[in-house]
């Protein structure tokens, strides 16, 4: 099963895809920064500093990648099981809110009950923001897009409602302002920092939970059955899998793993909830970025991994050459847009490669060893 | 005060309202309907309504021209349509992530264009409303059906005519064929690539004039992320109308009207939290859909590309 | 893992290919007497509202102080997204600015996490009185009840069908404030004056924020006002049903020069002003400002183009004159 030196180049080739598809669009981008006069190589500079230029940009890539990894992993999950779940930022915030109602209301607790306690929360609230979808369209038909979306916008009045009104901190509830947040978390229920940096716990938790994603996807039978489900649910049905619970399934773990993004958002980086009235001013697009590095990384958790860095890199990237060239951020969005165009549209080049090389030694191309499947079944599900 | 919400100042308001707020959903959802009929998922709707209606803002802003702005808005919202269509179809990019590209692009690009084009909050002259003779005079109803602006009665002459294109003609059956069974119409002779295109064009067309119905026609106004979600909302419409033009203009009109209701329960002053007040389309639109257990299948080769065996 | 290794490496090698062509990105350093200001905002610079108001403030500031050689401004804007304005903050604190503005309450938080690093850089962050107790935090506010009260007594002097509008965002905040502030000003004038108030429950939803205003205007009012961005959408609905509009934030004349009456706008410079003598003197913060009528932070701004009779301007400048000596108080 030793890949041929050849063989092993050709792979190699496939997984640096992606990044000759993001410097085409950066490249793109280039033109529509020198129409704004602004010197490209200076900007991406700039861009490349913020992204990975000290530790601290560095830290704050990973702190960005974390909640795009939690929400592809559950991504991976869905969308193996044939159902699109775009409510990952609903699910973050109903996550969120019910870890923070944790932390803020059992404050004599000690962090080490307390941390577990809220993840299980965050993951609690977001399977029950997605399981509802779920089991919408398991059992009444009603598509998973449809409600994903409806139930976004839900989540986010919710929130408002929340944090203007019952869990709103004390502190503001005598001001004039009325800051719709909640209070402070106490000290000890933080995740652990690496000072002086942002970077916290959450990152790691995100790591080894992909792993733990790999293993019930490839190696019990509840992943073997959702992804069975998501292949052909006719034959499943025949095989005797229970195909309406495995769909709700799908879509219930998508979400709690989306919740657990909001809990670690909430008890990692932000250490209360504040509300500017949208979704993403809460979750940073999170619950849609992810769907992109869930699909960057070949639905595959592990992938998945450098894919989120990369994404989240771009982001943090973005953010502070907007800052240190003082161009637009409309530019920087519209740039992301691009790269995620480019980077979805090399994938044909990849397959090509990948077929080719399935013709001319079709025996050596079983799932490789990681458990990848292929590209074929992963364009299906999306 | 619950009471008061049954005047007739109130349901016509409901009904007018609700008649509006539909418009930019028709005209987005029904392109997108195509565009699943022949098989193609586009999430990138609101990117394309973005850039539609920042197009026609601004010919209209310079030009006083509507007519031009207009075809503008079309031409912008043809050529993303285009571009998505290229990338879909002939580089097989999975469709729902392309889609969310696209958005963000037109989300930055509209708003980029807008800043260094304009600079500031604008208003324009867009399209009066036109009352149509007679009809118009009626008492409530007029006001409601016939006294609206040439881009509202035009999202509506759409759904019929949609529905006649898909249903009842060739180029119709085509499109529902290559949504159903892409290999089996290839085989006939229809061109895959060529319907694709068409379908995922002329949303993308519609997405333009679904925003210029905006910026021009009902807001007289352009502001960054103006449509904030509204684009989202279409193609969940597309669903609930089960792919069916007269499904979606069901839908729109329920979402749009159980949102005019909750703008009227609180101007009302009914003793409902506002933000529970405007969830409230939201909640509706999924439980009719529970309640009325649809059947009804997607086209079967939604979301997959399509590739000759060679 | 070997794969991502090397698109590692190869990117690391891109990316040093890529600085050593540029020319170098560091800007020059600045000379010494030059003020520098960053300013994050959650919005657009050119909103007509919320983060305009501040924009304006800072550039009257510099032309003030002699234009851009003395008085740095940079910026970052549509940063909607806190986490995201954190990093912005941390940033500009780290790149040695004198004044670090994170213009919005949902910032605060993440100041109160930075400027303890930061003990040299002075930060300020609204609207809100809270400084954190910490010795390099400013707090600023608008009383925007103030200015709400008194376009409340000149709707109140010029509606003629007894109903007026109000389309808000989401009820909290500087928005809350205002709408108060309105309801006071109507209901001290003419108690038998209704209000309809409506959130639409989003600060983009032009759409609906313009519906909202039909919604009014078939309810009966001849007087709307709002409060943030998305409010644009209904001045024109406005402007459609010759209804008349009270805007706030910054002046929306422009919008509808027809029926447009007042704006309540903020001048922030009032408050900048002060800050930055402060700073050049040497106090970083533990301050908190507020802007109001009496200190000038605060100006109705009339419409020269709507004249409107005289005994509503009268009822609307005793307001102003009451509310800056003390004896009207907009909110209890």
């Amino acid at each position: 099963m030793k890949p041929s030196q050849k063989e092993w180049i050709s792979r190699l080739v496939d997984g640096l895809l992606p990044v000759f598809a993001t410097l085409a669009a950066l490249l793109v981008g280039a033109v529509m920064l020198l129409f704004l006069r602004v010197n490209p190589l200076q900007a991406y500079a700039a861009l490349w500093e913020g992204a990975f230029g000290s530790s601290n940009a560095l830290a704050e890539t990973l702190v960005k990648a974390t909640p795009l990894l939690l929400v592809a992993l559950g991504i991976c999950i869905s969308f193996r099981g044939d159902v699109i779940n775009i409510g990952g930022e609903g699910q973050m915030i109903v996550g969120a809110l019910l870890a923070a109602w944790l932390g803020l209301t059992f404050t004599d607790w000690p962090g080490w009950v307390m941390i577990p306690a809220a993840m299980l929360a965050g993951f609690i609230g977001g399977a029950v923001w997605g399981g509802i979808p779920g089991f919408l369209k398991a059992y009444f038909n009603v598509n998973e897009i449809l409600s994903t979306v409806m139930m976004n916008a839900i989540a986010v009045q919710l929130m408002n409602f929340l944090l203007r009104g019952p869990m709103i901190d004390p502190s503001q509830a005598e001001l004039a302002s009325k800051i719709p947040q909640t209070a402070r978390l106490v000290e000890a229920f933080r995740l652990a920092r690496l000072a002086p940096t942002r970077l916290h716990l959450g990152a790691l938790i995100a790591v080894i939970l992909a792993v733990l994603v790999y293993i019930l996807l490839w190696r019990t039978t509840l992943g073997y059955r959702i992804r069975a489900v998501g292949q052909n649910p006719h034959a499943s049905r025949y095989a005797g899998i229970n195909v309406k619970r495995h769909i709700v399934m799908a879509l219930l773990l998508s979400g709690a793993f989306a919740g657990l993004a909001g809990a670690v958002q909430v008890f990692g980086v932000n250490y209360r909830m504040i509300t500017d009235g949208s979704a993403s001013g809460f979750t940073g697009s999170a619950g849609f970025n992810g769907i992109v590095a869930a699909l960057f990384g070949q639905l595959h958790p592990i992938w998945s991994i450098p894919a989120s860095v990369l994404f989240g890199a771009l982001l943090v990237g973005a953010n502070s050459m907007q800052r240190a060239m003082q161009v637009p951020s409309a530019l920087i969005t519209a740039l992301n847009g691009l790269v995620v165009v480019f980077v979805v549209s090399s994938e044909i080049w990849r397959q090509r490669r990948q077929r080719r090389r399935l013709a001319s030694a079709p025996e050596t191309e079983s799932s490789p060893g990681s458990g990848a499947a292929s590209p074929e079944s992963a364009e299906e599900a999306v | 005060m619950i009471s008061d919400l049954f005047s007739v100042t109130v349901l016509v308001g409901i009904l007018a309202s609700g008649i509006r707020l539909a418009t930019p959903y028709l005209y987005a959802a029904i392109g997108e309907t195509f565009g699943q009929r022949s098989g193609v998922l586009n999430l990138g709707v609101e990117g394309q309504m973005l850039l539609g209606a920042f197009a026609a803002f601004y010919v209209a802003l310079k030009t006083g021209n509507l007519g031009l702005a207009v075809f503008v808005a079309l031409l912008v919202g043809a050529v993303m349509g285009l571009a998505m269509a290229f990338v879909t179809v002939n580089l097989h990019a999975q469709q729902g992530i392309s889609g969310i590209g696209f958005y963000l692009f037109g989300l930055g690009l509209s708003d980029l264009l807008f800043q260094k084009m304009l600079g500031t909050v604008e208003t324009v002259k867009g399209f009066p409303k036109v009352d149509i003779p007679f009809l118009s005079d009626i008492p409530g109803l007029g006001e409601i059906f016939f006294s609206q602006s040439i881009l509202v009665y035009g999202a509506y002459l759409l759904v019929p005519v949609a529905w006649f294109v898909l249903n009842k003609t060739t180029l119709g059956l085509k499109i529902r064929s290559v949504g159903e069974n892409p290999e089996a119409a290839d085989s006939l002779g229809v061109s895959v690539a060529g319907i694709r295109y068409f379908t995922i064009t002329l949303g993308g067309t519609l997405s333009g004039l679904a925003g210029a119905s905006l910026s021009i026609g009902l807001l007289n106004v352009f502001q960054q992320n103006m449509t904030s979600g509204l684009g989202f909302i279409a193609v969940a419409l597309v669903y609930f109308g089960g792919w069916r033009p007269w499904g979606v203009l069901g839908g729109a009109l329920l979402f749009s009207m159980v949102n005019a209701l909750q703008l009227w329960i609180q101007v009302l002053g009914i003793p409902i939290p506002s933000d529970i007040a405007v969830m409230m389309p939201y909640v509706l639109t999924i439980l009719v859909l529970v309640a009325s257990v649809s059947r009804v299948r997607a086209p079967s080769a939604l979301t997959k590309s399509f590739e000759r065996d060679e | 893992m070997k794969k991502f290794t090397w698109l590692m490496t190869v990117v690391v090698a891109l990316s040093l290919i890529l600085s050593a062509c540029g020319p170098a990105a560091t800007p020059t350093p600045a000379p010494v007497e030059k003020f520098r200001v960053a300013v994050v905002m959650p919005s657009a610079i050119n909103d007509l509202a919320f983060s305009q108001s501040m924009y304006d403030a800072l550039i009257r500031v510099q032309n003030e102080m002699g234009g851009p050689e003395n008085f740095e401004i940079v910026y970052s804007e549509n940063m909607f997204v806190v986490d995201d304005a954190a990093a912005a903050l941390r940033d500009y604190a780290s790149q040695g600015f004198d004044l670090v503005i994170g213009h919005g309450s949902q910032y605060g938080s993440s100041l109160q996490e930075i400027a303890p690093d930061f003990p040299d850089t002075s930060f300020a962050w609204g609207t809100t009185v809270d400084t954190f107790g910490l010795p390099n935090v400013f707090a600023y506010e608008a009383a925007s009840d103030q200015g709400g009260y008194v376009n409340g007594v000149l709707a109140a002097s010029l509606t003629t069908s007894n109903v007026i509008g109000v389309v808000g965002p989401i009820e909290t905040g500087d928005a809350k404030l205002y709408v108060d502030g309105f309801k006071a000003g109507v209901a001290a004038t003419n108690p038998a004056i209704q209000v309809n108030v409506n959130y639409i429950g989003s600060f983009s939803d032009v759409a609906l924020a313009s519906e909202a205003a039909n919604t009014h205007i078939s309810a009966g009012a001849d007087v709307l006002t709002g409060t943030a961005q998305m409010v644009v959408g209904a001045i024109g609905k406005a402007e459609e049903a010759g209804a008349l509009w009270f805007g706030t934030q910054s002046n929306q004349t422009s919008l509808a020069p027809s029926i447009v009456v007042a704006s309540q706008v903020y001048h922030w410079e009032v408050v900048l002003d002060e800050m930055i003598s402060m700073i050049k003197s040497g106090t970083l913060g533990g301050k908190s400002f507020v802007i109001n009528l009496a200190n000038g932070g605060e100006v109705i701004e009339y419409n020269p183009a709507y004249t409107f009779p005289a005994e509503a301007g009268a009822l609307a400048e005793a307001a102003i004159e009451g509310i800056k000596n003390g004896s009207i108080k907009p909110l209890p």
